[in-house]
């Protein structure tokens, strides 16, 4: 289980590239995006790994993104989110968000999760394929390809978490480790 | 038919549609919250393309980055450009990546496997 605010502290010790707690909106989204661009062109050399992480933000941001109109407006304790970019030591970064979902999305999203979690690199190439070729996209833009893509391009499974805020909310805590 | 262009910017591609020679070219990043928006008045464009297509029609796809909802939109204009091909008018594609970049080689081959359309996967050099 994975505790947000224990990991903040534990995390201390490592670089931390990025870290933003507060609102979101299209444009914010934007400039956490240029910051974290900058930051990365600073100290990472290698060209593929900081494409691969820049990559991976860009699917993770917009995720929430997409997924923002669920939550109401009715407090914007429920619209702040937490965003990390950490550097381990061994070259590799760890990309962790914090967000409010509606409680009844929570089963959907964690079946969704663990359906791909399970899936070995050869069943998420033909998932995403199958749905590359026939999925919908929502209105918004969503294609229900983010979770796969950013498993693909990680190369690794996501840790996450929901913990119950009320009877409307969880909090959903995600992590994406990307290696060098 | 005018031709279709757009400049590129941070988080959209720049679109060079070429109606008299049949060039096209996708370049760029395409990062954009919401991809049908930005698209949707090149798949018009491309519509009305495809009545009337050049004998041969190559477009080139150099993109550094590109999000899942990207993704999609780039299979609608694939789409759009195998119903040219039916009509007996040759189509190609040539997919741009970096050779180090395996993601974006993996993503042309990813289409390569749902697309009727031949597409030339080639490693993008400095000067290009």
């Amino acid at each position: 289980m994975l505790d947000i605010h224990d990991y903040y502290h534990k995390m201390q010790n490592k670089d931390i590239v990025l870290a933003y707690k507060g609102n979101v909106s299209g444009d914010l989204f934007n400039c956490i995006l240029q910051l974290a661009e900058n930051k990365l062109d600073k100290i990472e050399l290698s060209p593929k790994l900081k494409k691969k992480v820049f990559n991976i933000l860009v699917e993770i941001l917009q995720n929430i993104y997409h997924h923002f109109d669920e939550i109401q407006v009715d407090s914007e304790e429920y619209q702040t989110i937490l965003f990390m970019l950490t550097r381990e030591g061994e070259g590799g970064y760890n990309i962790v968000t914090g967000n409010h979902v509606a409680a009844d999305k929570v089963a959907g999203l964690k079946k969704r999760i663990d359906d791909i979690n399970a899936m070995s690199t050869e069943e998420l190439k033909s998932v995403y394929r199958e749905r590359l070729n026939n999925g919908d996209v929502s209105e918004k833009g969503g294609a229900g390809l983010g979770i796969i893509d950013i498993v693909r391009k990680s190369g690794d499974k996501l840790v996450y978490d929901f913990k119950s805020v009320n009877t409307n909310y969880s909090f959903f805590s995600l992590q994406v480790r990307v290696s060098a | 038919m005018e031709n279709f262009y757009l400049e590129s910017t941070p988080k959209t591609p720049r679109l060079s549609f070429n109606n008299d020679n049949g060039i096209f070219e996708i370049s760029g990043r395409s990062i954009p919250e919401n991809s049908i928006e930005f698209y949707k008045p090149l798949l018009d464009w491309l519509d009305q393309y495809v009545k009337e297509p050049k004998k041969e029609t190559l477009l080139i796809v150099k993109l550094e980055y590109f999000n899942t909802s990207s993704s999609k939109c780039l299979v609608e204009i694939f789409r759009k450009l195998e119903k040219a091909q039916k009509d007996s008018k040759q189509i190609a594609i040539k997919w741009y990546y970096d050779e180090e970049d395996e993601d974006m080689q993996e993503s042309g081959e990813d289409f390569k496997e749902i697309i009727k359309i031949p597409i030339e996967m080639l490693v993008l050099k400095e000067e290009e």
